[in-house]
């Protein structure tokens, strides 16, 4: 069975961003970017599923600008075989996203789907279960363990005040949560075998795809600052200073 | 035109975050509907119709939501949302998991985590794990959004709403349910405790011993970081930050908690922020608005002999 992963390339988790000095966007020209680590580990049970004998071949995809390659390349570094690059310009949100990675499918039919839950840049959480719809397949979102068994895969999923098990049809879509698994470290030997794999060069518009954006943002800012706090000296000071303010 | 609200209930009674929800659809200033889907949903309906501010409650009962699939809900809420200029629910794990697949059935956008509506079509949300505020404004004809219900105050009751009941679509037969595991805990709800008491990996497997009294004595919640939980510290569902709970009680208190950007998301809308760190440098302190530089095993139990008096 094929692995398809959907991996994002967004702004380094470590970095503190900056909004841009005209409030139009965060400031990315410069800035340290990485796989987006939700994503990562998509990868990485994609690669666990090929160790146990369930998966055969494991795709990584992006979308976006050429520079996005970078992503691709780490993901064929950690182990996936081949690659592929939809070239697409502009803001992708996840419903654009949904559609493009529908096509992929299409054409790879693969039997399992991975994505992380959400890019750690627009917080949205929706490309996963967007794909899924689009695709009538079913969905398995926040995975903290994945069984394939037949025809089936059995996702343990994190939800409030627990966790669900469900059983999905395949093919189906996976989201996976931090919980998955451990991503593995990328070896520099890897890392030269990776520039040897190949990426395939794909365009939205080749595949019919209209993935422009539908909500308009109209700006960014900084949320409201904390105004500083004191530091006290003592426990009994500090109970003092909580009845004081009379949420004790 | 009006306003659809996907509930969230065990059976019994409706969860917080859609009263919460019910807070936020006033907004649009439209007739409020809530959509119900369970098994047999006759006694949360009679709850549901008391809610002030809710018109209508759409009861749909079928085999298929005794344990409600991101497939089958979804078909359910395409199956209404055309008629409906709203479809929004609380931002919880059932939402996320099941809004953006009807979004993307509706073909439509969708909204997450919204934490203030400006204007008809206009939204605040937070991005890049709650340090920028971007500002979006839709202009699809349905608006698929969660809010985020620490920013909404809960319905009350009140209302008398009139109960309808409706068809449900075939169950999709694409997956099923297996089980579930509960963490059972007679602690309120993490996301709407007056009070939470957070800890951090450094409390190891003293976490309930060393917090458990402080909550039991403040009848607060327990939270705990990303490192805490991943250590096997604490369970899952209490993450607090970005990709868990998000929180905003009216007192935080953190032991031990450094203040990773990670956590802040979840935590730094609280009304008053205590952080318990040995670390003098802890990012946690530039949130705080009391900070106490000491060891968390002996200030923490300290602090809940001096509250008790």
């Amino acid at each position: 069975m094929k692995a398809l992963v959907a991996v994002k390339r967004v702004v380094d988790h470590n970095v503190q961003v900056h909004i841009k000095p005209d409030g139009s966007g965060v400031e990315t020209a410069g800035v340290k970017m990485s796989i987006n680590p939700f994503d990562e580990i998509a990868v990485e049970e994609a690669l666990r599923l090929k160790e146990r004998g369930v998966v055969t071949e494991i795709v990584a995809v992006t979308l976006g600008e050429a520079v996005a390659q970078d992503v691709l390349r780490h993901a064929l570094a950690m182990g996936a075989d081949r690659a592929v690059l939809v070239e697409a310009h502009g803001e992708l949100q996840p419903l654009g996203v949904a559609k493009l990675l529908k096509a992929v499918v299409e054409r790879e039919q693969p039997g399992l789907i991975l994505l992380g839950k959400q890019a750690i840049d627009d917080d949205a959480g929706q490309a996963g279960q967007m794909l899924a719809a689009l695709l009538g397949a079913a969905q398995g979102t926040f995975a903290s363990a994945v069984t394939v068994q037949g025809d089936e895969v059995e996702v343990v999923r994190e939800v409030d005040g627990g966790t669900e098990t469900v059983a999905l049809k395949l093919p189906a879509v996976l989201t996976a949560d931090l919980r998955l698994n451990e991503p593995r470290f990328v070896k520099l030997p890897n890392l030269m075998m990776a520039k040897k794999k190949p990426i395939e060069q794909l365009t939205a518009d080749g595949l019919g795809v209209d993935a422009a954006p539908r909500l308009k943002r109209l700006k960014v800012a900084t949320p409201p600052h904390r105004a500083p706090g004191v530091k006290v000296n003592s426990v009994a000071e500090l109970a003092q200073k909580l009845r004081e303010a009379k949420v004790v | 035109m009006s306003v659809l609200i996907l509930a969230e209930h065990d059976g019994q009674h409706l969860k917080q975050a859609t009263r919460q929800a019910v807070t936020a659809a006033q907004a649009w200033g439209l007739p409020v509907h809530l959509l119900l889907l369970g098994a047999d949903t006759a006694a949360v309906a009679g709850h549901a119709a008391q809610v002030a501010g809710v018109a209508r409650v759409l009861r749909v009962d079928a085999p298929q939501f005794e344990h409600p699939l991101a497939e089958d809900v979804a078909a359910a809420i395409v199956n209404l949302a055309r008629d409906y200029k709203v479809v929004l629910a609380g931002h919880t794990a059932f939402a996320k998991n099941a809004l953006p697949r009807a979004a993307a059935l509706l073909d439509v956008a969708m909204l997450a985590d919204v934490i203030a509506i400006t204007a008809p079509a206009t939204y605040v949300r937070p991005v890049y794990a709650g340090n920028v505020l971007a500002t979006v404004e839709s202009s699809d004809p349905i608006q698929v959004l969660t809010v985020r219900t620490t920013a909404f105050a809960a319905a009350e009751t009140g209302g008398a709403a009139e109960v309808v009941t409706l068809a449900a679509p075939a169950a999709s037969g694409l997956s099923r349910w297996v089980g579930e595991t509960r963490n059972v805990s007679d602690r309120p709800e993490l996301a709407t405790a007056r009070v939470v008491i957070s800890g951090g990996r450094s409390l190891g497997e003293r976490f309930e011993e060393v917090l458990g009294p402080l909550a039991q004595l403040l009848n607060g919640a327990l939270g705990a970081t990303r490192a805490a939980v991943d250590a096997g510290f604490a369970p899952n569902d209490i993450q607090i930050g970005q990709t868990g709970t998000v929180v905003a009680p009216e007192l935080y208190i953190a032991a031990g908690v450094s203040g990773a950007a990670q956590h802040l998301a979840g935590m730094k809308d609280s009304k008053v922020i205590v952080a318990i760190n040995h670390d003098p440098d802890a990012a946690i302190f530039q949130v705080a608005d009391y900070g106490l530089v000491a060891d968390l095993f002996e200030a923490v139990p300290q602090l809940t002999a001096a509250l008790k008096n």
